[in-house]
């Protein structure tokens, strides 16, 4: 298990990394954290020819909090990200999802962009921008485009990424005021990619009565499933009902089985994550800061 | 003879080196070596038409490409058969490299040398091989129908069909107020070491000699199968067994093709030559175990009583049977536990399929037997309305009708005769430590909290320390320090500390002034290997004997040293004394000296033992008739049969009423393994034969897809536990000596992964309310039982 | 098909500086085992799972067989030759593994070091629920964890309790 022969690059500027990739064209690989790329390469399922290697770029290393949300670069690990309180403040999601991915030493060097770009429909941070609403922002010779969220995820293991682009940060929208979430998933194991994963994002009232409440789901359709549920709470605004939830989750998702659950499984699992992430997040919502103040 | 050492908590000699970096497994060695890849098969079941390698040569770096064509001599003959039984009818082995056709997945067909394996592995890509694709037999549904066959000359896929039977069962069970019929299965899962195999060869052209490292469990043998196959004399060959990555079975087997092929090449292109197995070839080429399917007639009486045993069952055996039929003789003979069965009889069909070899795996048949019979206690006590530990202590076999003959023969081809064990005893510790009578309270309480929870329990018997023998070496140097040696090698069970306390007991001798080695046909020629739970027992047995020759030996020297009769003396931190005289001591280095008359001073303590440096009997040989140079001795044990170890284990699962999810919340363990040597190595045998059975229990299987593909051949879709998925074990010992072997000892290698399957089964039983009959189980399992239970 | 280009790149492994050069593809694991013959990290899946392999890059745990050696321009390596003391014998987790009889064949157990020698610099007195999270994403075949996750609070004591 050892990968193919490649040609290396370690760009140490945006502009010179983009114009590698552009001349490169379809040739030419991103390498951020490496930690689903190079797995595929030892076992000989990728073999890229050339390999842009953007950890020596210092710009693509950061974690900024805006108004507007959180702005992540290319190779902010997902550790990093996890443990920076203001993007915690900003998007509790953010860490509930991350807590999820692999376990610690994966995420000490895999990067979130990276696993945006790798668009696997089974993994937890897709399903965060989904959920939160965003954008990725991708760079080329031809200049710069924002994709957003709901545009960015195209199939199992396709983004919207072209060759020569390359994805300089992922910005995930703050929630509205008076929000919660919570990411609950079942994995066969501690750290394994999740049987299914629920993403919930819930918006209350002043009297804590939820107003909208959406959940994004993964492994149980080509791309993170987002689905509003605000049909399926119930008229007290306090809790949900679940046979309305899982009709309206039964409308939108499509689980496959595989060797380690049934489809039919997969789908009883949405309806009851849904159900516990929904209520959860609920419990999370609550007045902002200003209004506990006050 | 002071006993300190022997039971003690020792800490492990071997520790220090191993936590620092500096073990030296196979693949730290042999930096200078080529390295070597394979092409492997990836049809279930082929015919090779045409191997093209012509664009494989033109990669830089590569030294060698060879296919069957190019194995001369035996090396084109297929691979031993090694445990050869009359009732194998139908053995088949694989050749080292494909011949013609390939039975499986993995199966090697070209090797290829490089300057490093990166190269290997570019070669390996561009090596064309055009084969014929034949219908793949997989799974026991398959290979017992039969409409396909994986070697055409084996009718029905059938290896051999054995049969045993003590009375006659059929009519006992005829007779019993009460029959029961059960079908019971258990997946394929495998041992799985973290360090793959891996072999190392040298050929010295000047001395024509062969130096073969290699991840192992037995290095004498390999020697004997490296010789054989490449046509050397065996004193040419020797083969060390380095610090091993674990082996849990699947390197008892060999040769393997690699192991014969790599010391093959390096002696052809007059170069060290290594391989180091890959996970991914380690899935697909190894080993793997367990699958089987079992039906169950049972007769019993209103007291749950056994009357007669039937059993029935189709062990799956891979594309090839080098190791012969000994899991499921294990199963045939071990289900049977700690009950009397009445009559008994046992049949099964050992089934080619186009899949992995099958060959032991720590618990070796003894896992799904325990299942079996387990399975049909809990079986009896619910039909019953009885307590499940009640229906188990009513069949027992009770201490006073020890040796208990069970009237079958062992794999070992001997009796099955427990030697000893007091199974009451260790169940009532068992109830006691998992609070067996307590539980409906807690199950109640679990459930106002809307929580389900269950208990399980499983015993079994676990035949350890088999044949034929082992032996041991012991020297004491001129300083003092004692060298020991054994044949047989080392996967982590810490050999080295325990060998030690015996040395050090029997000696008289500092724990820290043994050095021992395990696995080194220059050190020991006369071995057996590791497996069936047997070093204690047996290479423990054999160098206490040893070590008690060298004492006598000792006490000979001293005695005429020290000027003072034999049994006035004794040996004691080193020193030989004469009792009750204080200042009368000589140290075992001196004796070590003495023992061995000197022309030559080559340094100081020789000094000593030179012709002119003490008085001597003119009269008399300085070797005296009978003796040999040397403090030094070797001795074997040869016990007339297997000691059976025992155990029991209880567990409390929770399972979650939505996801149906399962969690062990405890797990606990009653173990006997006769008289302990060091309890910490017991424990720590204890905990990962658990950790294994829990794998076994909810999370390993070898997933074939119908086409003979293994699905699952990664450790990210193989589940094996982490520590998050493995509970807190809590252990209790009983201690009933052996009395086969002279330190009262039992195997305790493989005791705890051994009812893992069958107590975790029991205890969802418990908690579901839904016959459980096939292992393992995962959630979706769980919760499709639920559907269609409640349809 | 031609030799493969090298790929000049320095960095420092266990605070000796190293200037290596190696084919792009070199992984890690390899350029430490083989070309800097540093042994002790072990390879057991090679595709980032087990953890045998866990090294420390500035002081964080990363599978060194998901990363290439190229890719650590500059970078900081500690290994478990690393993690022994000052005089080269056992370091504080190192000691507590031989204590608490945390390791059988030994062939995880240089994964499980680093990993749990990183994790003590900002946890001194771990619970048993949190050693045990601590060393949850890595591979052990031989021990069933449960004496690790008692060195993992022993080594805790040695490092932060009696022998600080």
């Amino acid at each position: 298990m050892k990968p193919s022969p490649f040609s290396y690059h370690r760009p140490r500027t945006v502009e010179e990394a983009v114009e590698l990739l552009g001349a490169l064209g379809e040739e030419g690989k991103v390498l951020a954290g490496g930690q689903s790329l190079v797995p595929l390469m030892s076992m000989r399922l990728a073999a890229p020819a050339h390999l842009v290697d953007v950890n020596h770029i210092p710009e693509l290393d950061t974690v900024a909090v805006t108004a507007a949300g959180v702005r992540v670069g290319a190779t902010a690990r997902h550790a990093r990200v996890e443990k920076d309180a203001a993007a915690y403040d900003a998007a509790p999601l953010l860490r509930q999802g991350l807590v999820n991915v692999a376990h610690p030493t994966i995420r000490n060097r895999g990067t979130t962009v990276g696993s945006l770009v790798h668009a696997d429909p089974s993994a937890e941070m897709p399903a965060v921008l989904a959920l939160l609403g965003g954008s990725v922002e991708l760079r080329s010779t031809a200049g710069s485009r924002e994709v957003a969220a709901a545009d960015f995820f195209v199939g199992p293991m396709e983004s919207a990424l072209r060759p020569g682009e390359l994805a300089v940060a992922a910005t995930f929208h703050r929630p509205p005021p008076r929000s919660g979430s919570a990411f609950v998933e079942l994995a066969r194991r501690h750290g394994d990619y999740a049987l299914c994963g629920v993403a919930a994002l819930v918006t209350t009232d002043h009297d804590g009565a939820v107003t909208t409440a959406r959940v994004a789901l993964i492994s149980v359709g080509p791309v993170p499933v987002v689905v509003d549920v605000g049909a399926a709470v119930h008229g007290t605004g306090t809790a949900f009902d679940t046979e309305r939830l899982a009709g309206l989750l039964d409308a939108a998702i499509d689980p496959e089985a595989d060797i380690h659950a049934t489809a039919e499984y997969r789908r009883h699992l949405a309806h009851v994550l849904a159900a516990r992430a929904l209520t959860e997040a609920h419990e999370h919502a609550g007045p902002t800061r200003d209004e506990r103040a006050s | 003879m002071t006993t300190k050492l022997f039971g003690a908590r020792i800490r492990r000699s071997e520790d220090p080196r191993l936590v620092t970096g500096n073990g030296r497994y196979l693949d730290d060695l042999g930096h200078d070596a080529y390295e070597v890849a394979f092409v492997r098969s990836p049809h279930a079941h082929a015919r090779i038409l045409d191997i093209d390698v012509s664009e494989g040569v033109e990669v830089d770096g590569l030294v060698a490409i060879y296919t069957y064509q190019d194995l001369d001599g035996r090396m084109g003959e297929p691979l031993p058969l090694l445990i050869p039984h009359p009732t194998l009818t139908h053995g088949r082995t694989q050749h080292a490299l494909a011949r013609d056709e390939v039975n499986y997945v993995g199966e090697a067909v070209v090797m290829v040398v490089a300057v490093d394996r990166y190269v290997a592995e570019d070669v390996v890509g561009r090596v064309r091989v055009d084969y014929e694709p034949l219908p793949a037999v997989v799974g026991i549904d398959a290979a017992r129908a039969a409409a396909d066959l994986v070697h055409p000359d084996v009718p029905g896929n059938a290896a051999a069909v054995m049969v045993q039977e003590s009375g006659d069962a059929e009519a006992a069970i005829d007779a019993a107020p009460h029959v029961l019929e059960l079908d019971l299965s258990i997946e394929r899962s495998a041992s799985m070491p973290m360090e793959g195999k891996g072999v190392l060869a040298r050929w010295d052209s000047d001395d024509e000699s062969l130096l073969v490292h290699t991840s192992t469990q037995t290095s004498t043998s390999v020697r004997q199968a490296v010789a054989a196959k490449l046509g050397l004399p065996v004193d040419r060959v020797e083969v060390v067994t380095p610090d091993v990555g674990g082996g849990f079975g699947v390197k008892i087997v060999h040769p393997w093709p690699e192991e014969v092929l790599v010391p093959w090449a390096a002696v052809r292109l007059g170069h060290p030559v290594k391989w180091t197995e890959d996970r991914r070839e380690h899935f697909v080429s190894s080993a793997h175990e367990r699958a089987q399917q079992h039906h169950v007639r049972v007769g019993y009486d209103d007291e749950g009583r056994l009357h007669g045993l039937s059993v029935r069952f189709w062990h799956d055996n891979g594309a090839y049977t080098p190791y012969g039929l000994i899991v499921p003789i294990i199963t045939s003979t071990q289900l049977l536990g700690p009950y009397k069965p009445g009559a008994y009889r046992v049949e099964f069909t050992s089934l080619y399929t186009n899949t992995v070899i099958v060959t032991p795996y720590r618990g070796a048949g003894r896992p799904q037997g325990c299942f079996v019979m387990e399975r049909t206690m809990d079986a009896i006590a619910d039909a019953l309305g009885l307590d499940r530990a009640e229906v188990r202590l009513r069949n027992f076999i009770r201490p006073d009708e020890m040796p208990y003959d069970h009237g079958l023969i062992f794999q070992d081809g001997r009796p099955l005769v427990y030697d000893s064990g007091d199974f009451p005893a260790s169940l009532d510790k068992l109830t006691k430590l998992v609070g067996w009578d307590d539980f409906e309270a807690y199950r109640a309480q679990a459930r106002s909290e809307g929580r389900r929870v269950g208990i399980g329990l499983a015993c079994y018997v676990e035949g350890t320390g088999v044949g034929p023998y082992e032996g041991g070496h012991v020297r004491v140097e001129t300083d003092g320090t004692v060298v020991v040696s054994t044949g047989l090698t080392t996967q982590g069970q810490g050999h080295q500390t325990m060998l030690a306390q015996i040395v050090a007991d029997e000696l008289g001798v500092p724990f820290d002034r043994i050095r021992v080695t395990t696995g080194d046909t220059r050190r020991f020629k006369y071995a057996v290997g590791t497996f069936a739970s047997r070093t204690a027992v047996m290479s423990g047995s054999a160098v206490a004997l040893t070590a008690r020759k060298v004492r006598e030996k000792a006490l000979r020297i001293a005695a005429q040293a020290l000027e003072a009769s034999v049994d006035d003396l004794d040996i004691v931190d080193g020193h030989v004394e004469v009792k009750g005289s204080p200042g009368a001591t000589i140290d075992l280095g001196a004796v070590a000296v003495l023992s061995n008359p000197l022309r030559y001073a080559f340094d100081e303590a020789a000094a000593r033992a030179t012709q002119f440096a003490t008085p001597a009997d003119p009269d008399t040989p300085p070797v005296a008739p009978g003796e040999a140079p040397g403090l030094e001795g070797t001795d074997f044990y040869s016990p007339p049969r297997s000691t059976f170890a025992n155990g029991m284990h209880a567990v409390v699962v929770e399972t979650d009423p939505d996801t149906a999810d399962i969690k062990i919340l405890r797990y606990c363990v009653v173990h006997d393994c006769g008289t302990i040597i060091n309890p910490m190595i017991v424990e720590g045998q204890v905990h990962g034969g658990v950790a294994q059975g829990v794998g076994g229990a909810l999370y390993e299987r070898m997933e074939y897809g119908p086409d003979g593909q293994l699905l699952n051949a990664s450790f990210m879709d193989f589940l094996m536990p982490y520590a998050s998925e493995v509970p807190e074990i809590e252990i209790d010992h009983l201690e009933t000596p052996s009395p086969l072997n002279p330190l009262g000892v039992k195997g305790a290698g493989e005791a705890g992964v051994i009812p893992g399957s069958a107590a975790i089964a029991s205890a969802i039983e418990d908690a579901e309310g839904i016959p459980i009959r096939s292992m393992p189980i995962s959630p979706s399992e769980l919760f499709d039982l639920r559907s269609r239970r409640s349809v | 098909m031609t030799t493969e280009a090298l790929v000049r790149v320095a960095f420092t492994v266990n605070g000796a500086p190293y200037d290596l050069e190696v084919p792009a593809r070199r992984l890690l694991s390899d350029a430490l085992r083989h070309d800097l013959r540093l042994t002790g990290t072990h390879v057991g899946c090679e595709h980032g799972v087990c953890g045998a392999c866990t090294v420390l890059v500035d002081g964080a745990p990363i599978r060194s067989c998901l990363v290439f050696a190229v890719s650590l321009e500059g970078a900081a390596i500690t290994t478990v030759e690393g993690c022994r003391n000052a005089e080269g014998g056992m370091g504080p987790v190192q000691q507590a593994f031989q204590e608490c009889h945390a390791l059988q064949c030994g062939f995880c157990t240089p994964g499980f070091i680093t990993t749990v020698t990183a994790y003590l610099e900002d946890h001194p007195a771990p619970t048993a629920a949190e050693a045990r999270e601590a060393i949850s994403g890595n591979l052990c075949r031989c021990t069933g964890y449960q004496n690790i996750v008692a060195a993992v609070q022993r080594a805790a004591e040695i490092k932060w309790g009696e022998g600080a």
